[in-house]
């Protein structure tokens, strides 16, 4: 397995390429960057006030998956085990 | 008018399951795919109403009761079935394809239940089917069966008990709607809720499922988790209490996925969380919720299938099943990523997908009834659902690091089943049409509109960016995380094996000290039974007549005391 890995790496898949990845990213700014400032062109309807801010759904996505994030990684700490915990 | 012959569509799908394991070849290969068509097609010639009913003990048996809640979910239960029978054709284990087919046939069964003993039956025989699906996955799944047993005991206790009451104070069999004023209706709403994963219980789930075949965890996604939802939609919508729970199993499936390494246990731990979605829209209980609710039930079987399908495939070509191990398949198996990011795509509700046209509408309902805490959450529970499931299961398994693996793609009938599940997925998407017609109330939503498809993309692509910025702190570790199963895992277990020791001396010292009077007792009755004795010259007959006159007499002192 180990000389196969060796063989793919001079001649890997384009899509893990670093200049593919680096146009990924490019790409995946740009676009992030029209889906907010589209919200200067269209209408929401927000219910309750807040969630008509201006690219209210991009930074509230990005806020709460950090929490989320950041709160599993405290529980974690308490409760995570080894995968063999509960093999005897 | 005339009765015109209707055959409970239960009965089709468990027959065809009793008849799998002594079929093989073309002949196992029909009945698999046929037998979800008939009933499938008899789903659609039941009327509204009650078409089949006998009556047990006084009470009536409502066995077949029609509505377009009942059809709604018969429906996705029978093209799951075919799906997953189509997906299976290719494994050995036909005890595990019966079982998995008996228990489809009882989720009919409950579906179309119109009373509360038949809904008992077939939830039991649910249970009882179930626990062999997850039993087929192997030696290592013997202890998950047992403790997904346990639990689903418990549940069914639970609810045995609480529709005795109920039928003892009301009178009535009847599955109606049902508010939470007695206690005979917590032991039914309890009893409901574990099948659902809602907590403190929602271990099972991510335990049991996991351990079962590559083919057996995708059925057992499907039907347990989503009768509890049929029933739940029936028996209490609008009990507020679901909102609570709901929005509990939403975050819980979340943050425990985050957390996980096993790629199918991140996506049963993913299970409760979208059914947190349904329960919660339950308890809003407006018409947009329930609709909701249904529809996400509807759209949330098919794509979570193919998710477990996209990882069934990678577990039978590859024998491994935890991210760490996995990584670079994309290589070689481009089709089953394709069909796996087409199920991720699908549960993070991408516009043009059908998870899009379902979930909104349960946020919607929270809306509608100015529920702004319930909204946002679900909002970040959306965000939160591409972070643990849209981006997290392809990437670790597909992408990431290569782990040098290089597997075929999966066989043919594996592919057409994902293929299958994957057309529903972008189907109703782009075309919610048909399945808003079907939906149990008129459907007066347009999830297409300008506004709601920049939102929900902006929402869930920065998602995305949260996931690669943060990816260090999601790096996987070959760890699990505990849940409140420890309890009966850790504990518990202690507790059993001392009790288990104590028991045994406490029955040693009750023998040795009682020997002695059994000893004197068996001497006399040697001395009157025994081959000489007076009553047992006419043995048997003498024997028989002596013990039944006991029996009678013990009988006549016992009615004498309760009189």
């Amino acid at each position: 397995m180990e000389t196969q890995k060796k063989a793919d790496a001079d001649d890997d898949h384009w899509l893990v390429r670093a200049s593919t990845i680096r146009a990924l990213w490019i790409g995946s700014s740009i676009t992030l960057a029209i889906l907010v400032l589209l919200d200067l062109f269209i209408e929401h309807h927000p219910h309750f006030g807040i969630d008509g801010t201006f690219g209210f759904g991009a930074w509230y996505g990005f806020v709460a998956c950090a929490v989320l994030v950041l709160f599993a990684k405290g529980l974690g700490f308490f409760l995570k085990r080894p995968d063999t915990y509960y093999d005897d | 008018m005339t009765t015109s012959l209707i055959i409970p569509p239960a009965v089709i799908l468990i027959a065809a399951g009793l008849a799998i394991p002594f079929l093989r070849g073309a002949l196992r290969t029909t009945l698999l795919l046929a037998a979800p068509i008939i009933a499938l097609l008899l789903i659609w010639q039941i009327p509204d109403g009650v078409q089949l009913s006998t009556s047990w003990l006084g009470y009536e048996l409502q066995i077949v009761r029609g509505d377009k809640l009942a059809r709604l979910f018969a429906t996705v239960f029978a093209i799951m079935a075919f799906g997953g029978g189509l997906f299976s054709l290719n494994q050995s284990n036909s005890l595990e394809l019966g079982a998995a087919y008996v228990y489809a046939g009882g989720a009919l069964g409950v579906t179309f239940a119109g009373d509360l003993i038949s809904v008992f039956v077939f939830w039991e025989v649910m249970a009882v089917a179930s626990t062999f699906v997850v039993w087929s996955g192997g030696r290592a799944a013997n202890g998950a069966g047992l403790r997904y047993a346990a639990i689903h005991m418990l549940g069914g206790v639970l609810l045995m008990a609480g529709i005795t009451a109920e039928i003892l104070s009301t009178g009535s069999a009847a599955f109606q709607v049902m508010d939470t004023s007695t206690p005979a209706r917590w032991l039914i709403l309890a009893g409901f809720l574990i099948n659902a994963g809602a907590p403190p219980l929602s271990a099972w789930l991510p335990d049991a499922y996991p351990a079962a075949s590559w083919s057996g965890t995708v059925f057992l996604s499907a039907f347990t988790t989503k009768t509890a939802v049929y029933v739940l939609m029936r028996g209490f919508p609008g009990a507020e209490i679901l909102i609570f729970v709901g929005l509990y199993m939403v975050f819980y499936g979340i943050v425990y996925a985050i957390l996980e390494n096993d790629m199918r246990r991140i996506l049963a731990y993913s299970i409760v969380n979208q059914v947190g979605f349904m329960v919660t829209g339950i308890g809003i209980g407006s018409e947009m919720a329930l609709n909701g609710a249904a529809a996400h039930a509807f759209t949330h079987i098919i794509y979570k299938a193919l998710l477990l399908m996209s990882a069934g495939s990678v577990l039978l070509m590859t024998g491994r099943s935890k991210c760490t191990d996995l990584g670079g398949l994309f290589r070689t198996m481009p089709f089953t990523m394709v069909m796996g990011v087409i199920g991720a795509l699908a549960i993070s509700a991408f516009p043009l997908t059908s998870g899009f046209i379902s979930k909104s509408m349960i946020s919607q309902g929270a809306a509608d009834a100015h529920l702004a805490i319930v909204w946002f959450l679900l909002a970040a529970a959306s965000a939160g659902v591409f972070l643990h499931a849209g981006i997290k299961f392809p990437w670790f398994v597909f992408f990431q690091k290569d782990s040098g693996l290089r597997p075929p793609e999966p066989p043919w009938n594996m592919r057409a089943g994902m293929l299958l599940m994957a057309a529903f997925c972008i189907g109703l998407g782009v075309a919610p049409g048909p399945l808003y017609e079907i939906l149990p109330y008129p459907v007066d939503y347009v999830p297409y509109t300008a506004s709601h498809v920049v939102f929900q993309l902006q929402l869930l692509l920065f998602s995305g960016l949260a996931f690669f910025v943060m990816l260090g702190m999601l790096k996987r570790t070959r760890t699990i995380t505990l849940d409140f199963d420890w309890l009966y895992r850790r504990p518990g277990k202690w507790i059993m094996l001392r009790l288990n020791q104590f028991s045994e001396k406490f029955w040693d010292g009750l023998t040795g000290g009682v020997s002695e009077t059994f000893s004197s007792l068996d001497a006399s009755l040697r001395r009157y039974h025994g081959p000489k004795g007076v009553f047992g010259r006419t043995w048997p007959t003498g024997q028989m007549a002596f013990w039944t006159t006991v029996m009678l007499g013990t009988y006549v002192l016992l009615g004498l005391i309760w009189m």
